[in-house]
């Protein structure tokens, strides 16, 4: 029987091999949409802890355990998103980009932040992997098992809600990334 | 046209402004093997759940009463 079809059936040395061969990539995503290392190894337990409670769904035959984990993961880490505390989000793991200190002054970016966190989760999701980390709108869209369309709508509606609430906060953006307080 | 290129150009605005006051995630790889916790949590589902004897024992008090004077259930359940 191949590893697959060993852990739909309920065998925890196959889960065992599947979990150490897919905990890293399992949690690279995921701290890319939480933004906290400490959160996203939690995630990345609960996220397996999941699978392996769903192994029975879990068709063997289709193969794709890699893309299944991945929208687990993905729907871990937006409830994740849904129930954090604003306030405690965005930790230590979530560093000003060096070069761009001169420009973003500490104010600019705590509003910024703040913004950012105010977004509601669906929206951060796709706004963190879209904006930040350029993932492609295919990628997100199979991850958050939405279409293609959607991701380009919700990208749409964060970066209009977030340009709305910079307006109202007196921030101007030129392009480029020139900051006008 | 227009106002696509306005969201355009406001969405490469938005992406510069929020590169450059986020950042990259730090500790992007994994430090440590999950497994151990991974096992500590298949455990701890895995196990009964227990209820305390001091529970139990309320829980016949309560029972005990409730035979004894069996008037105060309609008050009980009037209280619900």
């Amino acid at each position: 029987m191949e590893l697959l079809e060993r852990f739909a059936a309920g065998d925890l040395d196959s889960f065992e091999t599947l979990f150490r061969q897919h905990q890293k990539e399992v949690y690279a995503w995921i701290v890319r949409i939480v933004r906290d290392s400490g959160a996203a190894e939690d995630l990345t337990v609960e996220t397996f802890w999941r699978i392996y409670r769903a192994r029975a769904r879990f068709n063997p035959g289709q193969g794709n355990f890699r893309g299944w984990a991945r929208r687990i993961a993905t729907n871990a880490a937006l409830d994740h998103l849904r129930h954090a505390r604003k306030e405690t989000e965005l930790a230590e793991d979530y560093p000003a980009a060096p070069q761009g200190d001169s420009a973003v002054r500490g104010e600019l970016r705590s509003q910024l932040r703040q913004a950012f966190l105010e977004l509601p989760a669906k929206y951060r999701l796709v706004a963190t992997l879209a904006l930040i980390e350029e993932e492609p709108y295919s990628e997100i869209a199979e991850a958050a098992g939405i279409s293609e369309a959607l991701v380009k709508v919700r990208v749409f509606r964060a970066v209009r809600m977030l340009r709305k609430k910079l307006n109202s906060l007196g921030v101007a953006a030129a392009a480029r990334g020139t900051i006008v307080l | 046209m227009n106002s696509k290129m306005t969201h355009q150009e406001s969405e490469k605005e938005i992406k510069t402004l929020l590169k450059g006051a986020l950042g990259p995630v730090q500790r992007a790889e994994l430090q440590r093997d999950l497994w151990p916790e991974m096992l500590r949590r298949l455990d701890a589902q895995a196990q009964p759940l227990r209820v305390p004897w001091f529970d139990w024992a309320l829980a016949a008090a309560f029972a005990a009463g409730l035979l004894f004077y069996p008037g105060a259930i309609p008050a009980l359940l009037y209280h619900l």
